[in-house]
């Protein structure tokens, strides 16, 4: 039988190639790994090769023609083979050709199972199986079933996974917060195997869907700035003493509040980092949502604090406690985990000094924040102790050019070296 | 070595006999080790026979109103020992059908007491198996019987179900002790083959293990029957002589006599452990005298479990099916989903017939569960006045928040069957308001379900 020659995936990102010569004329003798045509890609012109030995029956496309990747271009066969004339005008999938190999995508690598051998699309992350009294519970208290961790058939979220949190089914009962268990609870009690596959839960999924659909297809770099904390630092004390007067000293303002804040503000002069990639253009937001990572029990999620530009100092900090104590307690609503702008990553409190974060596509951009450690350094001619944060931005290439993204970085710097900046 | 297999399971009832073939359907060398008949008390002397004999019942039923319908059947003669000639055949045939499957999964059957050793290894006579993965214990239960009290069972007038599957002809009087399911069959069979019943229930009332309300409706259908009931009784005396029995019944104070030509034990049911060698095996028992297992059904010996009525409650043989299936997964390495043991029907087959799912109201109560209560009565269905069968309900115990079925309660012509679409919503946690949507036939008795969801739910039609 003939085989077909489909378009390949020549680049990571290319979705289509412009036949631009072919090298092998219909009827003639081809072998594997020969060069078939020169396929100009989104990057550059390259090679697309013959994936099996025989005869080029037929030419489907002509030179300079635009094939869509998995689209057929060409049929190798025995001589005088018959090309049983499958339309070309659908777009095959590739993985389902017997003799063509296109690179799969990091995609659907991280996302498909072990046994990727048939062509069925990769599980959807986001469709959640659940119980009708599981749903039930979650609509009621406000869990998002994505995040839990289902112990049902086939990873079903039922009610006892909602247990700790959710309300216990006794409405006298009050609600206490407990993770759920990281291990599905099966029959098997210390079998003593070497290892143990553990399904993947939805927000593992779900982490594993988005972040390979980041750094393998969005072309990151990345910046990194030292930044001088102390007058940070002693606005900071100034304003907690200010609020334990008041009587607020429940709410103290943390270095992180401050760091977003000033993300946020950055932002506003920054415009051109405060974007999305949307395929076929550029959304520049007048808004700031700024996303904060945070760590849950098997993942991280990203709530959203709208409007981060226009709040307060405090009323950042309040709000981004209780996002982040929500998170945790798996309590977010989709709604305020999705539509951030722009995002910060905080591993300072793990000792983190200096580290390069994924960005959340379709964001353009990501903060990446290290601990605030003293450090000699040389001010006036002289070596002195300040406190200081290594800050590394990862940049979407597409959307920010280096100069962007180190203009925007050197903004921030100034607002955290200069807080009274943030108030021009 | 011949006598080498994966898996040796000792008994071949329900759950034994499951468990082999789950096994060998993953192919497991297996055995089964069975020192009487292929199918156990189930097939032989219990579920099976039982339910042969209450249809034989239920058509006596069907000819005494037959009249009604239309239908002029004479004068209705009943004979016991054909009833129980053809139980026995039922019975047989169910045996072979499991001598076949054995055959059809090439599962070794030893015929023999086997007598389990260390290294799980079993000796069957002279033959000694090795399992070279498990040994599963499912030696099941039997009637014990109180002897406490002078009621050891002679076979002759003091019986146990054993004896009443094989009686020639129906005893001239029957007392009945213990109302659960096995009382309260045998009560009714008896019944309809014209034996004066007596019920004796020590508990404050007849299947005592069910709602009160469906206690309270078969033991007025009983009474309607002529079955005498006496519940919250206590035997203090029994006097047994060569064709009578005299029973002393103590009830809240007062005390009678019951005279009667036999007496059915119909409690007490005590499991299969002795003589098993499970001690020399390391294998203990738990303080209800059941084989203490772990979460995985393993005994306290490694590479021993325990399966069906002697591995705990309830002592039902689909309970044990599904544990000899979980079994034999696990042996074979796989991960089965855990059973829920909260989620095991109930079915007691007398007429009206009494099945339930999940808690009782009264269990709700006790739990502090705040739950709404549906119901619906036959009296209102149309098929139930169709066939004449208007005796019971449906009763749905509901969460109030969620709609969470927390039980099921079915009194009723064929509420053996309808139950199980409570069982599957349960299982799926489906709440009322899924059961509701799914439309159901009419006229039928499972739409009473519907009926009492809705009521539960506020919003009865047909009431």
């Amino acid at each position: 039988m003939a085989t077909k020659v489909v378009m390949e995936a020549l680049s990571p990102t290319m979705e289509e190639g412009r036949l631009v010569k072919w090298t092998k004329a219909v009827g003639e003798a081809v072998k594997s790994g020969e060069t078939l045509a020169e396929v100009e890609t989104d990057k550059a012109v390259m090679e697309l090769v013959a994936r099996g030995d025989g005869q080029l029956l037929q030419q489907v496309v002509s030179e300079g023609a635009t094939v869509p990747v998995g689209n057929v271009v060409a049929y190798i066969g025995a001589a005088g083979e018959s090309v049983d004339a499958a339309p070309v005008a659908a777009p095959v999938k590739a993985a389902a050709e017997t003799a063509v190999s296109p690179q799969p995508s990091a995609v659907s690598v991280a996302v498909q199972p072990v046994s990727a051998s048939t062509a069925t699309a990769p599980p959807d992350a986001t469709r959640v199986k659940a119980s009708p009294l599981a749903r039930r519970i979650a609509r009621d208290q406000g869990v998002d079933l994505k995040l839990v961790l289902g112990s049902g058939p086939g990873g079903r979220v039922v009610r006892k996974d909602l247990d700790g949190v959710a309300a216990p089914r006794t409405a006298v009962a009050a609600a206490v917060p407990r993770p759920p268990s990281p291990v599905p609870s099966l029959l098997v009690a210390d079998s003593g195997a070497p290892f143990e596959d553990v399904p993947l839960t939805q927000i593992r999924k779900t982490i594993a869907k988005r972040l390979a659909t980041s750094l393998g297809p969005v072309p990151h770099f990345f910046l990194t700035s030292e930044v001088d904390m102390e007058r940070a630092a002693e606005a900071r004390e100034a304003l907690n003493r200010q609020l334990g007067d008041q009587g607020q000293g429940q709410g103290k303002i943390s270095f992180n509040d401050i760091i977003l804040k000033a993300v946020a503000l950055a932002l506003t002069k920054q415009r051109a980092c405060n974007a999305w990639w949307q395929d076929d253009h550029i959304r520049y937001w007048n808004e700031v949502h700024l996303g904060m990572a945070v760590a849950v029990e098997d993942g991280l999620i990203t709530p959203v604090l709208r409007h981060a530009d226009r709040r307060s100092l405090s009323d950042i900090g309040a709000l981004a406690r209780e996002l982040a104590q929500r998170a945790r307690e798996r309590r977010l609503k989709p709604e305020e985990y999705t539509g951030a702008t722009f995002s910060v990553s905080n591993l300072g409190m793990l000792d983190i000094e200096q580290f390069t974060a994924v960005i959340n596509p379709p964001e353009a951009g990501i903060v990446a924040v290290g601990a605030i450690v003293p450090k000699p350094v040389v001010q006036d001619g002289q070596v002195t102790v300040r406190r200081r944060v290594r800050l590394t931005m990862s940049c979407d290439h597409r959307v920010i050019d280096g100069a962007t993204g180190a203009t925007f970085l050197k903004t921030l710097k100034q607002m955290l070296e200069n807080p009274l900046a943030m108030l021009l | 070595m011949a006598n080498q297999f994966d898996v040796i399971v000792l008994g071949g009832g329900p759950a034994g006999y499951e468990c082999a073939i789950r096994a060998a359907q993953l192919g497991l060398a297996t055995a089964v080790v069975e020192r009487e008949k292929l199918g156990g008390v189930c097939v032989n002397i219990g579920c099976i026979p039982t339910k042969a004999l209450l249809h034989s019942a239920y058509i006596a039923h069907l000819l005494s109103v037959a009249a009604e319908f239309g239908v002029e059947a004479g004068p209705v003669k009943t004979d016991y020992g054909v009833a129980m000639k053809r139980s026995r055949k039922v019975a047989d045939q169910n045996s072979r059908g499991v001598e076949f499957l054995m055959k059809k999964h090439k599962i070794a059957v030893f015929k023999g007491t086997g007598i389990l050793q260390p290294g799980r290894k079993v000796k069957v006579g002279s033959d000694l198996l090795e399992a070279k993965k498990a040994v599963v214990i499912a030696t099941g239960s039997r009637v014990k019987g109180i002897p406490q009290i002078g009621l050891e069972i002679n076979k002759t007038t003091v019986i146990s179900s054993d004896e009443a599957l094989l009686l020639e002809q129906a005893p001239a009087s029957l007392a009945i002790i213990g109302a659960g399911a096995v009382g309260m069959e045998f009560a009714d069979i008896f019944n309809a083959f014209g034996v004066p019943v007596t019920l004796i229930e020590a508990l404050p009332r007849i299947l005592p293990l069910e709602d009160a309300d469906a206690s309270a409706e078969l033991a007025k259908s009983y009474k309607k029957r002529g079955i005498t009931v006496i519940a919250g009784a206590k035997v203090t005396k029994a006097t047994v002589a060569k064709d009578t029995v005299m029973l002393d019944v103590e009830v809240g104070g007062a005390k009678q006599q019951v005279e009667t030509a036999a007496v059915l034990m119909a409690a007490g049911r005590g499991v299969n452990t002795e003589n098993i060698g499970l001690k020399e095996c390391g294998i203990q028992l738990s303080d209800r005298g059941f084989i203490k297992v772990d979460r995985a059904l393993q005994t306290t010996a490694a590479g021993y479990y325990a399966i069906g009525d002697v591995a705990g409650p309830p002592m039902l043989a689909h309970k044990g099916s599904r544990e000899g299936v979980v079994v034999a997964e696990l042996i074979a390495g796989q991960k089965p989903h855990p059973i829920k043991y909260d989620n095991v029907p109930s079915v007691t087959y007398c007429h009206p017939e009494v099945a339930s799912i999940g808690l009782t109201e009264d269990q709700c109560k006790d739990q502090k569960l705040d739950y709404v209560v549906g119901k619906f009565p036959y009296s209102a269905s149309g098929r139930a006045r169709g066939t004449g069968e208007t005796e019971g309900f449906v009763k749905i115990l509901r969460e109030k928040k969620y709609g969470e079925i927390l039980g099921a309660h079915i009194v009723g012509s064929q509420a053996s069957e309808v139950i199980h679409e409570l069982a599957v919503a349960r299982e799926n946690e489906y709440t009322v308001e899924e059961v509701e949507l799914a439309i159901h036939a009419h006229p039928t008795m499972s739409e009473a379900v519907v009926e009492a969801a809705l009521d539960s739910l506020g919003r009865v039609m047909n009431i």
